[in-house]
């Protein structure tokens, strides 16, 4: 694609919710309150795996001041197969035992039962007055034990999908799922030098700051309005539909601002009980997590525990690559292993690949998405290995993977055949950094991971508004997570050729726009970008038929270009150039309001990669580290606005440092998490952190108009590994478990120093 | 002739373990037609719960989209994302 020019497009603009943020006016979904409305709280399992034999709400029902009390019973039981939700293929018969438990409670903090009452005071004490009879079982946390022959058993139904003769046995294996590529025996035969090693990561969670929240009201004839926190207002429409046996047109789902959801929020767990409570109620009902609630009771992403083989030879060809992966599910099937497995080693043209994964239930919260969900885990195993590989070829970390890096034609081992990819001018522009190309201090050590995600399209709806003013209002049904009302503006703008702040764009409740699948998958730029510039050019199209009315003309002679309506060549007439203004205020005399619309399922989303380098200190005496320097570089394709695109980069990475240094849950010998709150459960702040260098690589992607690719998964997926590397140059210690939290990381520095004390 | 790539598990439960197929279509859904002619059962793994990459970009909810005489339609999970 030859390189363009824009106005607009790649320019830095404030974004449109900026004051309202910046301000505290911004109305999350916490802030959202009704008349009369009640305080819904949630009475959670404190066992991390019980048969429910009763519960027994009388007298929490009795309780003055309480309007309504549910349980499971409340909520029609579901079938065990996959069924739409919002256009998410889920199993229902799973989404309704996690939101709320029946026969079993599977993790401590899982929801048992819900109650609606006047204060919050009232809805604790009913909690409290609630009794469930439970029969405590023996619970697995570890993904690992959960495979271990007479672990316990969370499912009685499960079977292992994909394995024949496995009708007939218990177990909490979900899946089993496998990608292969070329011939195995073959690629060991040709490696002069082979690395093996098992690596380990744990759960984490996304972190957001703002919890989930909800506000549900009903009316007498059946219509619920919902206010809720989510990165998908129509995919939570389609869960609570079904969850409740509603139709999806009984519910308007308006999406508040978001504080964070990185994945974390494309489910429901308050949303369906507030309705419930508030159809039983007769009044609004209000559930906000609390903090440990959402430790406790929300997904966090799935662990995995790997073992990685790479074979290459001397002069540094990767010829074979194995990865045998069991990622943890939490209560319920649906890790992500499938992309796990796929994202594995598709930085790399292979050409003998054998990548099996597992889908594992364990006594944990069901695991939600997570930026690049899958991606990360495989990488901190694939990533470490490939350096182990550099160490023992004596070869430099970059040039390894330059040497191996997938390139147009390459063959993935999941499918397709790569065609315009960024990965070689990724690695190139790491190459070629400053940061890269300056020695390393005393004491120091680099570290440089890659890392690959699918980005995706999906369904999306827009309209543009032009008003009388010719001011633009535009819509679209996409959460805004991060800046993407920013850079639909811009697109928008760049179309009509009308000043960025003539624009105003808008996120719409599930009433007032047509479908648009959630926010998640790096797709809102990509597929809603072009649902708007669709939208758009209806339009500028409506805009030249209405200034070829007012000259008299045919449609065809009239031409949009720098915001105006203007006469395609000299013959057509001597007409002064109309402006979007001066035709809007003339629309009612030309035929109506001057909308467009787009809706679409927008095909060809562009493969992500992008490459981190990190510089490290370790204190050798707490095993503390310090990241010194950071540079994430990534192909998004095209920068619609570079300070969002640049702020993703940065908070990937953030997340990353956070999974890779720190984060982990910490459970007691009954299953309880114990770290319910940021105190311990330690996220980096920013005085944790160095200034992130940013470095955007644009390859842009030809199905999208202005080559947008997606900037939000790929960022979280090196770091982890591009710090265990960095250490590994630091001190000489390999790191194979996460977090490399300090006393981990003193722990093997102090292993080392005996070692060496006894070698001498 | 196109050239279709499906997933272990649906060649192991449907094609004797044959992973690559030559198939003529002019859309994925003649593509899934055809594989439904040749082995009975496999088109609702084809059309539901699954992404196409058609010759290396992923379609989801493929149905209508063209497929080229000599493209590469590799059949694989369906992707979301956080």
């Amino acid at each position: 694609m030859a390189e363009k020019t824009y106005k607009w497009v790649g320019t830095r603009q404030p974004r449109p919710d900026g004051a309202d943020k910046v301000t505290g006016r911004a109305r999350f979904g916490a802030d959202f309150d009704m008349p009369g409305q009640l305080v819904g709280k949630v009475l959670r399992s404190p066992h991390a795996h019980a048969n429910i034999r009763s519960i027994d709400t009388s007298k929490a029902e009795a309780l003055p001041g309480v309007k309504a009390v549910m349980t499971s019973a409340d909520m029609p039981d579901m079938p065990d197969e996959m069924a739409p939700a919002g256009e998410v293929m889920v199993n229902l018969r799973d989404v309704t035992r996690n939101v709320m438990a029946r026969e079993k409670a599977l993790y401590d903090g899982h929801a048992v039962a819900a109650v609606a009452a006047t204060t919050e005071a009232i809805a604790r004490q009913a909690l409290a007055l609630i009794e469930v009879d439970y029969e405590v079982l023996p619970h697995v946390i570890d993904v690992d034990q959960a495979v271990a022959e007479g672990a316990p058993i969370l499912h009685e139904n499960l079977r292992t999908k994909n394995v024949d003769g496995a009708e007939d046995t218990l177990t909490n294996v979900a899946a089993r799922i496998q990608f292969t590529k070329g011939d195995m025996d073959s690629g060991w035969s040709q490696a002069d030098v082979v690395i093996e090693h098992a690596f380990t990561t744990k759960p984490v969670h996304q972190g957001y700051i703002e919890p989930h929240a909800a506000v549900a009201s009903t009316t007498e004839d059946g219509q619920v309005q919902l206010w809720c926190s989510t990165q998908g207002q129509f995919n939570v429409r389609g869960y609570c539909a079904k969850l409740l046996g509603m139709e999806t047109s009984q519910i308007r789902v308006t999406p508040s601002e978001i504080g964070g959801g990185f994945g974390g929020k494309t489910v429901v767990y308050g949303e369906p009980l507030a309705i419930k409570l508030s159809q039983k109620a007769g009044k609004p009902v209000k559930i906000v997590m609390t903090r440990e609630e959402v430790f406790r009771g929300s997904g966090p992403t799935a662990a995995g525990a790997m073992d990685v083989k790479l074979g290459a030879t001397k002069d540094g060809r990767i010829v074979a690559a194995d990865l045998n992966i069991r990622m943890q599910a939490g209560a319920f099937p649906g890790a992500p292993v499938g992309p796990a497995c796929m994202c594995s080693f598709a930085c790399y043209d292979i050409d003998n690949i054998n990548v099996v994964g597992f889908d594992v239930v364990s006594n944990r919260p069901k695991v939600a998405a997570y930026r690049a969900p899958g991606s990360p885990v495989a990488a901190w195993g694939v990533e470490s290995a490939i350096n182990m590989l550099a160490e023992k070829l004596g070869m430099d970390q970059l040039e390894l993977r330059i040497k191996n890096a997938a390139r147009e034609g390459t063959k993935t081992h999941y499918g397709p055949t790569f065609k315009d990819i960024g990965m070689a001018a990724t690695l190139d522009a790491a190459k070629n950094s400053p940061h890269y190309q300056t020695p390393l201090k005393p004491g120091q050590g680099r570290g440089v991971a890659v890392g690959f995600w699918f980005n995706i399209g999906m369904d999306s709806s827009a309209a543009c508004h032009v008003g009388e003013d010719g001011t633009v209002t535009l819509i679209s049904g996409s959460p805004d997570i991060g800046g993407s009302r920013a850079s639909l503006a811009l697109m928008a703008a760049e179309e009509l050729g009308v000043d960025y702040q003539k624009i105003r764009p808008i996120v719409a409740d599930t009433a007032s726009i047509g479908f648009n699948f959630l926010t998640g998958g790096s797709r809102v730029t990509f597929a809603t970008g072009m649902a708007v510039v669709q939208a758009v050019r209806e339009a500028i199209d409506e805009l030249r038929a209405r200034a070829a009315k007012l000259w008299e003309v045919d449609v065809e002679a009239v031409i949009w270009e720098d915001g105006c309506a203007k006469p395609a060549g000299s013959n057509v007439g001597d007409f002064e150039p109309l402006s979007l203004a001066e035709i809007a205020v003339n629309a009612g005399k030309t035929g109506g309001p001057i909308n467009g619309h787009a809706q679409l399922n927008a095909q060809g989303a562009g493969p992500g990669f992008g490459a981190q380098i990190y510089d490290v200190s370790v204190d050798q005496d707490t095993g503390h580290v310090t990241v010194d320097r950071c540079t994430v570089v990534q192909d998004v394709g095209t920068a619609i606005h570079p300070d969002y695109v640049e702020g993703q980069l940065q908070g990937g990475v953030v997340q990353g440092i956070g999974w890779a240094l720190n984060e982990e849950y910490i459970y007691n010998d009954k299953g309880q998490l114990e770290n319910t709150g940021f105190l311990d459960y330690r996220m980096p702040v920013a005085s944790d952190l160095p200034m992130i260098e940013p470095i955007i690589v644009e390859v842009p992607n030809p199905n999208h108009p202005y080559g947008v690719r997606g900037v939000g998964e790929v960022p979280i997926v090196p770091p982890m590994a591009a710090i265990g590397n960095a250490i590994a140059g630091a001190t000489g210690i390999r790191m194979t478990d996460l977090p490399m939290s300090p006393p981990k990381l003193s722990a093997a520095i102090d292993a080392a120093r005996v070692s060496e004390a006894a070698d001498d | 002739m196109a050239k279709v790539i499906l997933t272990r598990w649906l060649a192991r439960q449907f094609t004797a373990g044959q992973i690559e197929h030559q198939v003529p279509g002019l859309t994925i859904r003649a593509l899934a037609r055809e594989l439904e002619y040749r082995y009975p059962g496999i088109i609702k793994h084809l059309e539901d719960g699954v992404a196409v990459a058609i010759d290396g970009e992923i379609y989801q909810n493929a149905f209508l989209e063209k497929v080229e005489p000599n493209s590469e339609v590799a059949f694989m999970p369906p992707i979301e994302g956080g």
